[in-house]
């Protein structure tokens, strides 16, 4: 996917000014916290299942070689084909060739971030392989004129029914509909016939057991199995750090996701799937393909932010972080939205292609203590803005700023005559009143709200005075 | 006890009466209060900018500064967690000065934690009366555990009715220089914090950290709040009737 976070901030004004989507963000962000408080306290001792999650996480990064040579020779065991794909080009060249080996005309596709990553949709296209989002917000935004989603687990999370009942109406041609039921009966009545007629599945996948060669999805919908168990051919692309070592590990990251996912105690499905179909089964797919793919993720191992490598892809964080909740997914631009996209983004896409969103942040770190798996996200962002200031990638007057603060700040005689007239100027500003209206030396801050003024003199003044 | 008190840059040149509020609630629970000379800021703001060596040259003249001292203790939760939490990682790589760093962590405080937890401090001087609302400030909460203190403190004060917010842990959308490179972002995340605190009726807004009261003060204002007021716990604490 083409990224639009260089332009961050137009974005994020275009979102804010977008009263709609300001009303679905708010009731999206009362839904996840609220259940997601709840789903954590049926865990005893929920912090400590946090510490041995970001463990096994750990375990697998440390030798991410191992564990995934350990995943392929499981996998092939089971009948799988293990391919691997250095960037989003080459995800869809395996894509349309392992379809065109098996004739593939339809390709029904269950949620897939890498996809997303990779443009996988035109790609297929172009290779004369109709793609079907099956997921249903995948399938509302595919239908809207493949429209980006703005939530890495409820992509349509910034649409309201209305605007998905015009759409329905629109796209299938039908009477409109306002119920919920209804329209979700309607988007099954399509998509069954895709699933009974495609020829191959894509899916993406939650996790990969070493131990046995199987892929975890978890899902609501349903989807997801029959995408991976109807068609002949399944294509699972995933990251390649998304391998766990057991299925015991498995089963603790499943006890965290969906409840700081979408605050469940575990999702309507959980599929662990194992090697192609055999002789004596009859379901399943005849063949199995896993493209696992790196796109800027090895680069990462072995430096200061391996730790977002253990993401689980949960969402907590974005449901949870001020920023994200006030201008949606959309305004980041790029795949990944929120604290976790803010330092993927820039990771994956590089530093001089994202260079506000490490930077659009509070630094709060709502993020950090919800996160599952323990990512320090507020300190990954902070070490971002170290390396942005390294290659001299902000722009002049913020270094200007900043290198003139440290000076004065480090020198108290500076900083005592600095002061002094620092606050003279903002109260004379201020004009009698007890606040500042506009604020040339930094405009940012007056946009939406007023700067309050200074008492008039500083604290080292009058406390050298001996006044009170 | 000795104390040295960190003023913050912020309270030094913003809101001076908080500083006073702080060494008049230190005496009021014994302690003999100092303030060195040639304090200026914490470096949290060139740190949180990314700019580690200016922000290890301020933490290094924090440390000499204070040396000696038997307690530090700042009215601000996130330049006190800068000092206590974020000078060891600063000056990770220089054994000497990390030790040094780690050394004046063991005794830095935030002021309300201070009061409550080390100085059990019996009276306050203030009688404060009115009903208030407590805005939790991010790095104060989640990096100092502060939480209880403040509340502990207003519970002293017979004429304080402490009406809870909704969300009264969510960030006021402050963000140091988020704020400024951000405005209209955190604006609006400051809109919804004056929201829930106006949703409580509550006459006066109070925080530990000036930076987020500043934010709430300026929105407030803009939506065109003339009455609710916003206020230090420290100013709260001492405020005579
Ligand atoms: S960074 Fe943590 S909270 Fe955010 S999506 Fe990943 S696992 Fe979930």
């Amino acid at each position: 996917m083409e990224s639009r976070s260089r332009h961050f901030k137009a974005n994020a004004a275009a979102s804010l000014a977008n009263p709609v989507l300001q009303t679905n963000l708010k009731t999206a962000k009362g839904k996840f916290v609220d259940k997601r408080a709840i789903a954590i306290k049926e865990i005893d001792d929920f912090e400590g299942s946090r510490e041995a999650a970001k463990n096994i996480r750990n375990r697998v990064l440390e030798n991410l070689d191992l564990w995934l040579e350990k995943f392929e020779e499981s996998a092939t065991a089971r009948g799988a084909t293990v391919l691997w794909a250095k960037d989003g080009e080459e995800i869809c060249r395996h894509v349309a060739e392992i379809g065109q080996r098996h004739g593939v005309q339809k390709a029904a596709k269950s949620k897939s971030m890498l996809s997303e990553e990779a443009n996988l949709n035109l790609a297929l296209t172009a290779a004369g392989i109709r793609p079907i989002e099956t997921d249903l917000g995948e399938y509302i935004l595919q239908i809207n004129d493949n429209e980006p989603p703005s939530h890495i687990i409820a992509p349509v999370v910034h649409k309201s029914l209305d605007e998905v009942a015009d759409l329905f109406h629109q796209v299938h041609k039908t009477p409109r509909k306002t119920e919920i039921p209804a329209l979700t009966r309607e988007a099954r009545e399509v998509l069954r016939e895709h699933f009974l007629t495609a020829d191959m599945g894509i899916s993406g996948g939650n996790f990969l057991v070493a131990e046995t060669g199987s892929v975890a999805l978890v899902t609501n919908e349903g989807n997801g199995r029959m995408v991976t168990t109807l068609p002949r051919v399944h294509v699972v692309i995933t990251g390649i750090e998304k391998v766990v070592p057991t299925l015991e590990d498995l089963t603790l990251l499943l006890r965290l996701l969906p409840r700081s996912a979408t605050g469940q105690s575990i999702s309507n499905y959980v599929s662990v799937l194992t090697g192609v179909k055999t002789p004596e089964e009859r379901d399943g797919p005849e063949h199995l393909y896993f493209i696992l793919v790196d796109n800027g993720r090895a680069d990462v191992v072995g430096t200061e932010f391996q730790d977002m490598l253990r993401c689980i892809r949960c969402g907590a964080c974005m449901n949870h972080c001020p920023v994200y909740q006030t201008i949606g997914g959309h305004a980041y631009g790029w795949v990944y939205p929120g604290p976790m996209g803010s330092v993927l983004t820039p990771l994956y896409t590089g530093l001089e292609n994202a260079i506000d969103l490490p930077q659009a942040a509070t630094l709060c770190n709502q993020c950090g203590v919800v996160c599952p798996v323990m990512i320090p996200l507020p300190e990954l962002l902070r070490r971002l803005r170290e390396k942005q200031v390294e290659k001299h990638l902000r722009p002049w007057f913020e270094r200007f700023a900043l290198k003139i603060w440290a000076k004065v700040a480090a020198s108290p005689s500076l900083y005592a005559l600095g002061s002094w007239l620092g606050v003279r100027y903002l109260k004379w500003l201020a004009g009698g009143r007890d606040r500042i209206a506009v604020l040339s030396a930094a405009p940012e801050w007056t946009l939406g709200r007023d700067f309050p003024a200074p008492e008039g003199k500083t604290f080292r003044e009058l406390y050298r005075k001996g006044k009170k | 006890m000795r104390v040295a008190l960190f003023v913050t840059c912020l309270v030094d040149l913003m809101r001076p009466r908080i500083g006073f509020a702080a060494i008049e609630l230190l005496e009021a629970a014994g302690c003999d209060v100092i303030v060195p000379a040639g304090q200026t800021c914490c470096g949290q703001p060139v740190w949180n900018s990314g700019d580690r060596a200016a922000a290890a040259a301020l933490a290094k003249k924090v440390i000499d500064e204070f040396v000696g001292s038997e307690y530090v203790v700042v009215p601000s939760g996130s330049c006190a967690d800068q000092i206590r939490n974020e000078y060891p990682v600063i000056l990770a790589d220089e054994p000497e000065w990390r030790a040094r760093a780690v050394e004046l962590a063991g005794r830095v405080y935030e002021l309300t934690d201070f009061l409550v937890n080390v100085a059990h401090i019996k009276t306050l001087p203030g009688n404060f009366s009115g009903s208030v609302t407590y805005h939790d400030s991010c790095t104060g909460l989640r990096g100092m555990g502060i939480k209880e203190q403040p509340r502990a403190l207003l519970a002293k004060m017979s004429g304080v009715e402490l009406k809870e917010m909704a969300a009264a842990e969510e960030c006021c959308g402050f963000g140091g220089t988020f704020s400024v490179k951000f405005g209209e972002i955190s604006a609006a995340i400051a809109a919804k914090k004056c929201g829930n605190a106006c949703a409580t009726g509550a006459q006066t807004i109070v925080g530990g950290d000036l930076g987020c009261l500043l934010n709430i003060e300026g929105k407030l204002r803009r939506l065109g709040d003339e009455t609710t007021q916003v206020r230090h716990i420290a100013e709260v604490l001492t405020a005579k009737k």
